[in-house]
């Protein structure tokens, strides 16, 4: 617990010299040139950087200060929905920087996360402003603390060109993240589940992640070699993570080694980046002689294509889930003509319900649930659901993508860390309720930091419960909750509607065929995903932006 | 509270008032390093010190009044090689030492009343990393003296000093042995320090631009010495129970005692933390900047 900071600061001063009023020499200076400047009777350069932060505040107002505060703060009236909270330009800690650590960032940082915004934040990038009105806005954002005066332009720090990284790279950085004891945080498969990792807090003391280097498309810094080894040398400021330059300079690692680093958490990503715009999930037919996996380890899966589906916070309906834990599941498919196995995978750094990160769990209802719902303060479970229509859709119109409705209700396989796997069907968002006699089975395991989830069920249905046909797309979404993370109920995680298209049977005296099928059904699964978002509406949840 | 007003020593007070004024104004804005004032204020390194002679005292005494709360344990399981360093019992939190009746941890300084500058130490003060505790726990350093935080364990450490008056930094420290040497370039009290890997780490370090402050020991005691006579305002600072403050009035060779008196009830207080130090900004509540606090504003 930390105390208060006087926030009383240069409020209602001319915010565009406010430095000025603070500093004996900017005033002074200041002062020695006025004889000249009445001589001349010219603009001064500072009357033009007056002009620039004048527009630049007109643009802040209009687009910024609805998170960012009217005052610039931090504080505006969106922010108390986000984590990690919109920065405060006052105190001019700004995380990606080119300079060294608490140092002040350049124009040029200020800019660039301007105009590409950060990812894995709330905060988006803004390319309607054209360079001038950036280069304002930032003049502008630079008059709100007094630290740009007071200090002057800061100097970049001088970074080499990446060296080229291979195996031998690759090994040793595997050995430097070791070295530095990156895994206290970000943890051995770098899924950020160490295990300081449930007691980290940002500047404000609110509850922070440790990133998901697996996940590299939320760095909020850039994915590339070259933007993660730069931000070992300059630290996050504001965050817990340190800058690597004095363990560089006392030799603990060297120049070479830190490069390897920045290969290894390069190489932490899955090899295969999930392809934007797949939408299907093809569920390959297995061999007569082959078996399904009956667990999350088999090995079976590793031949298995796999399909990344992004998900984002529920904020359609109270209670809200601004920022999830979960950012999108792994799914993979196999059937036997008369059986399915569907595998989901998803990152969540804790195996909920962890007392280590019941912390965690207070602190991020404390910054969360501003809503006036009341906290979750028991242990909550980790859950996951897998949601389908009761039937196969005629047309383009499935159910209402938020657990259906009472016209069209929908069918679940869920599953729950505390009491394992069930069938349900919903007619809506928090009516689930379950199935008499599952015919669901499976199995789950938890490892550095990944929750792995078996369903197997028959193809054939009965009911409710949809039958799943060779060829033919049937819709699929899913749902995830990290208990951990306060999440439960309409707090979840969710995604848009997907497909799920169970491969043709393969005849022995076919073999061309099947490629032909899948592409075809492949088609078919695009064309209706793209003639249902034509049609659908209040499917915004996967683009409301909050998905940090 | 009790205040000790002793006879004034006007002569020796205007000399240095007026040797203060001079030397202030050759204090040139430096604008080199942005890293926590890599450059020396020059006034600062040539203030005169104050004559044996003329030099005045304080000494006082920071008690507390009511049960003070029990402190918690820190579960270090998850770090063995600083848990293993704990005989029984376990350790616990230093938010609020109390050894009968004083409390530890008080950082006392003069918040006003010093109107000449002082001469930068350029020894460094040392903050400890040692079996995931800071040692000290609270501490004092002038504005522009060398910090060395060292890292006496054999596990990863960082140092995250997230001021607001300063520029902060975050740093680590990965290896036993490693030394940081950072500054802060402006008063400020207090900044927070806490490390990142150990969520229970944590330390406050008050930034002055003169030598006169202490933090309270085991015996609740703190000394100021070679204090020129003059009028001051002595400032208590706490991490749970906030600010007091205590004025005394000094002559040459005088001892002052000023005592001050924390109670149970006022915890929840509020804590100031940071307080940035913009002149236009300076107000009753804040704390009365000596007059040649510019000069270390860079």
């Amino acid at each position: 617990m930390r105390g208060t900071r006087r926030v009383a600061r240069h409020r209602g001063a001319g915010r565009w010299n406010a430095g000025a009023h603070g500093n004996g020499p900017g005033w002074t200076s200041f002062l020695s040139l006025m004889p000249l400047l009445l001589i001349a009777g010219l603009a001064l350069p500072s009357a033009a950087d007056a002009q620039d932060v004048e527009n630049g505040q007109r643009l802040y107002e209009r687009w910024c200060a609805e998170c960012h505060g009217a005052e610039g703060e931090g504080d505006g009236p969106a922010a108390s929905r986000m984590l990690p909270r919109p920065r405060d330009f006052t105190e001019a800690r700004y995380q990606i920087r080119t300079t060294a650590s608490g140092n002040l960032p350049t124009t040029g940082d200020i800019m660039r996360a301007i105009e590409h915004g950060l990812p894995g934040t709330t905060m988006p990038g803004w390319p309607n402003l054209n360079r001038s009105q950036q280069r304002d806005l930032t003049a502008y954002l630079k008059s709100l603390s007094p630290f740009f005066e007071r200090l002057g332009p800061p100097d970049s720090l001088s970074f080499e060109s990446p060296p080229g990284g291979g195996e031998e790279a690759l090994e040793s950085g595997r050995q430097v993240y070791t070295k530095l004891e990156c895994d206290r945080c970000h943890g051995s498969a770098g899924r950020g589940d160490g295990p300081s990792a449930p007691t980290l807090t940002d500047w404000r003391d609110q509850p922070v992640r440790a990133a998901d280097l697996t996940q590299p498309w939320l760095f909020n810094g850039g994915s590339s070699v070259e933007e993660i080894h730069r931000r070992f040398l300059t630290g996050l400021d504001g965050t817990p993570m340190p800058t690597q330059a004095d363990a560089l300079n006392a030799g603990v690692v060297d120049s070479a080694q830190l490069w390897d680093l920045a290969y290894y958490v390069r190489s932490l990503a899955p090899e295969r980046v999930p392809p934007p715009g797949r939408n299907v999930v093809r569920v390959e037919r297995i061999a007569d002689d082959e078996e399904l996996p009956a667990g999350p380890g088999a090995d079976a899966w590793d031949d298995v294509d796999r399909y990344w589906f992004p998900m984002a916070g529920q904020v359609l309906e109270r209670p809200r889930q601004f920022e999830p834990m979960v950012d999108g599941v792994w799914v993979e498919g196999v059937h036997d003509g008369s059986e399915i196995a569907l595998r989901v995978s998803w990152n969540d750094p804790s195996q909920s319900p962890d007392s280590a990160w019941m912390q965690w769990q207070r602190r991020v209802a404390g910054a969360l649930y501003a809503d006036g719902t009341p906290w979750p303060t028991d242990s909550l479970p980790d859950r996951l659901a897998v949601q389908f229509p009761t039937e196969i859709p005629e047309g383009r119109e499935r159910p209402y993508f938020l657990m259906g409705s009472a016209q069209k209700p929908v069918y679940l396989w869920r599953w729950n860390s505390r009491d394992g796997i069930r069938e349900s069907t919903a007619t809506g968002l928090g009516t689930a309720g379950p199935l008499p006699e599952s015919r669901l089975q499976g199995q789950a395991t938890w490892s550095a930091g990944q929750w792995s989830v078996v369903f197997r069920r028959s193809l054939e249905g009965e009911g409710q419960r949809i039958s799943l046909e060779s060829g033919v797309a049937v819709p699929v979404a899913f749902y995830a909750w990290d208990g951990n993370n306060a999440e439960t109920g309409k707090r979840a995680a969710v995604s848009s509607w997907y497909f799920v298209v169970l491969e043709v049977p393969t005849g022995n005296e076919v073999y061309v065929a099947p490629a032909a099928v899948v592409l075809l059904v492949a088609g078919f699964g695009v064309f209706m995903v793209r003639s249902a978002r034509q049609g659908e509406t209040g499917g915004g949840a996967g683009d409301d932006g909050s998905g940090a | 509270m009790r205040t000790t007003d002793l006879r004034g020593w006007i002569p020796t007070a205007v000399a240095a008032v007026t040797a203060a004024a001079f030397v202030a104004c050759g204090g040139g804005g430096d604008q080199a390093g942005q890293e926590g004032g890599e450059g020396q204020q020059a006034a600062q390194q040539q203030g005169p010190v104050v004559p044996p002679d003329s030099q005045a005292f304080v000494r006082g005494a920071v008690q507390f009044e009511g049960t003070a709360p029990e402190a918690e344990s820190i579960d270090m399981s998850q770090e063995q090689f600083c848990a293993a360093r704990y005989e029984a019992p376990e350790p616990r939190t230093q938010h609020v030492v109390v050894n009968d009746g004083m409390l530890q941890n008080v950082f006392v300084y003069v918040s006003s009343g010093l109107e000449r500058s002082f001469p930068t130490p350029q020894e460094a003060e040392t903050l400890d990393q040692q079996a995931c505790r800071y040692r000290p726990h609270v501490m004092g350093v002038q504005a522009g003296q060398p910090l060395a935080i060292m890292n006496s364990d054999s596990v990863l450490h960082n140092i995250n000093a997230t001021p607001s008056a300063n520029r902060g930094f975050n740093v680590s420290q990965p290896q036993a042995g490693m030394t940081t040497t950072r500054k802060f370039a402006v008063e400020e009290v207090m900044i927070p320090v806490a490390c990142d890997v150990h969520g229970w780490m944590n330390a406050y370090i008050g930034v002055l631009p003169h030598p006169f402050y202490d933090v309270s020991g085991q015996d609740g005691s703190v000394a100021m010495d070679g204090l020129p006579p003059g009028e001051y305002v002595i400032e208590a600072w706490h991490e749970r129970y906030g600010v007091m403050s205590d004025t005394v009035t000094l002559a040459a060779g005088d001892t002052a005692s000023v005592s001050f008196t924390y109670s149970a009830d006022m915890a929840g207080a509020e804590v100031p933390l940071g307080d940035p130090i913009y002149p236009h900004d300076h107000g009753e509540e804040s704390h009365a900047a000596p007059a040649d606090a510019e000069v270390g504003n860079r």
